[in-house]
């Protein structure tokens, strides 16, 4: 029975759709009161900011506010796409962003099936702790920690090198060095973290399975390969379409935090980019296109990963 | 764990490689915490000449003398409890009441209000038209801005709402026979019932608001209202390039590698105190209501 039958009246007609409101309004006008807050938020604090993204197609002043400035159609949009340093930023952000899915998404997978064949408790609860502390971490302190370790003169890294016979090497002002340390950094903070979901998943799995297959006579090796993987398979395609749908997500918090100019060539992406032409040099328009742009895309991929999860799934992922 | 009794000696050989890969995994993740706890105890030369591996070399603590006479280290540590106490307890009043809105079928307009929420997870304006919105309502450079800003997650909103759902309408059903309305059903029926999920939403909201550093850092102009986060960048950019440790680095018992390494540990202690409260909670896997079934 739904809740709200228990408040009409008793009655053998059903009541006029009128008095059906009346009623509710009576009884539930509090629920009102409690989501107005969060929706007049949301229309402030997001949807207003929407209705400003048409700055991307104005030539926008400061003076005369989103309103009053002058249509420009497209063409922030066509400078965009003459411009070298953002078509550089967006192959950045598909590269690291291909990258670190290529070595980020497996690690986590490994690290359960890892943690899941430990027998002893205590070890493993210890392990887990620390791996999953980096996540609570904040990015400017990994990137103190990562300034501080790749030093020229003072970090640990080239210590090491230099111990082996290796020049030491100024990592931070080398491109070819900054994908490997940024992608590197994001793996130490977050695989541990990401196992998590994993697993729950391995948890999951019915003992029985496991049983069987001892009485089978399988080796652990055998089980992880015929059991585990198998039965996890179904929350890995999520968690990997997950992935998909915010591909163009690279957490350029952290980038803004170790890049330099003499790495802008392989570091920079499209909201570092937007960053500097937007909040650092006042370029609101061009800007503003260049997040509109990444937004659509981005749009279309979560879209797309949704419908994608659904088939897998039967359920989606909101 | 189930299988626990089901291992063969045969199998001896990959538990023992396994359990030797995942000590070699736990210890790096490890190992750059206590590089940055031994530089920081460190005297300046040494741990600018990288002698330091494993433990202080010339122990001192000449750089945690340094940050915490700093004024400015403790009115931003000052700033950042006001933003991590302020910001969740906003957060909550705005998420519990709407996402137990929210997750009631009778409520009208339930789809599209769910939707609306939904929609801001999939479309997010962007940096530029949020920061020119803050502007315009008049939130730069203030605690207010910065605390009512960024108060509704949809994440923690749907999960929450997961939950809400989750709880059998007939525990609503009874409180109502009783007389109870939406604000007392809510109160004293749902919340109470509820506490592990607003435990692990509160959470999310103390950690994101504690390690938030970029809109503080965009938002924000007096260095009387920066957060910890910001201050700690500040610092690691100007002193990389100060004159005084460039200068005199045998003179000064610091350099900036020590005071950054000191500045890290500070700011981390308050983490690893609260990390068994935030453990005792996503054990119970309630973390992943987004995305499980």
């Amino acid at each position: 029975m739904n809740a709200t039958d228990l408040h009409q009246p008793k009655q053998f007609a059903p009541p006029s759709r009128l008095i059906r409101i009346k009623d509710h309004v009576r009884n539930h006008w509090q629920l009102y009161v409690m989501l107005a807050p969060t929706i007049i938020w949301l229309i402030t604090f997001l949807y207003t900011p929407m209705y400003g993204l048409q700055i991307a197609f104005k030539d926008y002043s400061l003076f005369r506010g989103v309103s009053g400035s002058p249509w420009v159609g497209f063409e922030h949009f066509n400078t965009l796409f003459d411009n070298q340093q953002f078509l550089r930023a967006l192959k950045n952000t598909v590269v690291i962003s291909f990258l670190s899915l290529c070595f980020g998404f497996p690690i986590p997978i490994l690290l359960a099936l890892m943690f899941n064949e430990i027998l002893n408790q205590g070890f493993k609860k210890t392990a887990q702790t620390i791996v999953y502390l980096p996540h609570f971490i904040s990015s400017v302190i990994i990137a103190g920690i990562v300034i501080t370790a790749f030093s020229p003169s003072a970090g640990i890294v080239n210590t090491v090198l230099e111990y082996f016979g290796f020049d030491s090497v100024y990592f931070l002002t080398r491109p070819e060095w900054f994908r490997p340390i940024f992608i590197g950094s994001s793996i130490w903070q977050e695989a541990g973290f990401s196992s998590i979901v994993f697993l729950a998943a391995i948890a999951g799995v019915s003992p029985t399975l496991y049983e069987s297959a001892v009485i089978d006579g399988a080796s652990r090796w055998q089980m992880m390969w015929k059991i585990t993987i198998p039965s996890i398979m179904s929350t890995i395609i999520i968690m990997l379409i997950i992935r998909i749908g915010n591909l163009l997500e690279v957490g350029f918090e952290m980038i803004i935090l170790l890049y330099q100019p003499a790495t802008y060539q392989t570091a920079d992406v499209i909201n570092t980019f937007i960053y500097r032409q937007g909040i650092q040099t006042g370029n609101y328009d061009l800007a503003a296109a260049a997040g509109l742009f990444n937004a659509v895309i981005a749009f279309i991929l979560v879209i797309a990963a949704n419908s994608l999860a659904k088939r897998y799934s039967r359920t989606s992922l909101w | 764990m189930a299988n626990m009794n089901l291992y063969s000696r045969g199998d001896k050989t990959f538990v023992v490689i396994n359990m030797f890969l995942v000590a070699i995994f736990t210890l790096s993740t490890l190992y750059p915490f206590i590089y940055i706890t031994a530089v920081s105890f460190s005297s300046g030369f040494p741990a600018a000449s990288g002698e330091v591996v494993w433990k202080p070399i010339d122990l001192t603590f000449a750089a945690f003398q340094r940050v915490l006479t700093d004024s400015e280290f403790w009115i931003s540590y000052r700033n950042t409890f006001i933003y991590t106490i302020g910001g969740t307890l906003t957060s909550l009043a705005f998420i519990i009441p709407g996402a137990y809105a929210l997750s009631r079928p009778h409520l009208f307009g339930k789809r599209f209000w769910n939707l609306m929420v939904a929609f801001t997870m999939w479309f997010n304006a962007g940096m530029i038209p949020f920061f020119l919105n803050m502007r315009d309502l008049g939130l730069l450079d203030s605690y207010f801005g910065i605390i009512i800003g960024f108060a509704v997650n949809g994440f923690n909103l749907i999960l929450l709402r997961n939950f809400f759902e989750g709880i059998p309408s007939s525990f609503e059903e009874a409180a109502r026979m009783d007389g109870a309305n939406d604000f007392q059903v809510l109160w004293k029926v749902y919340m109470p019932l509820s506490k592990p999920a607003i435990a692990t939403v509160a959470l999310f909201c103390v950690v994101s608001r504690w390690n938030g550093f970029f809109w503080a850092m965009i938002l924000l102009q007096d260095e009387n209202k920066l957060p910890l986060q910001v201050y700690l960048r500040r610092t690691i950019v100007e002193l990389t390039g100060d004159e005084e440790f460039v200068s005199s680095a045998l003179t000064i018992p610091y350099s900036v590698e020590t005071v950054t390494a000191a500045i890290i540990v500070c700011s981390i202690i308050p983490v690893l105190i609260f990390y068994p409260f935030i453990q005792k909670y996503f054990n119970k896997g309630i973390l992943l209501g987004g995305v499980k079934e």
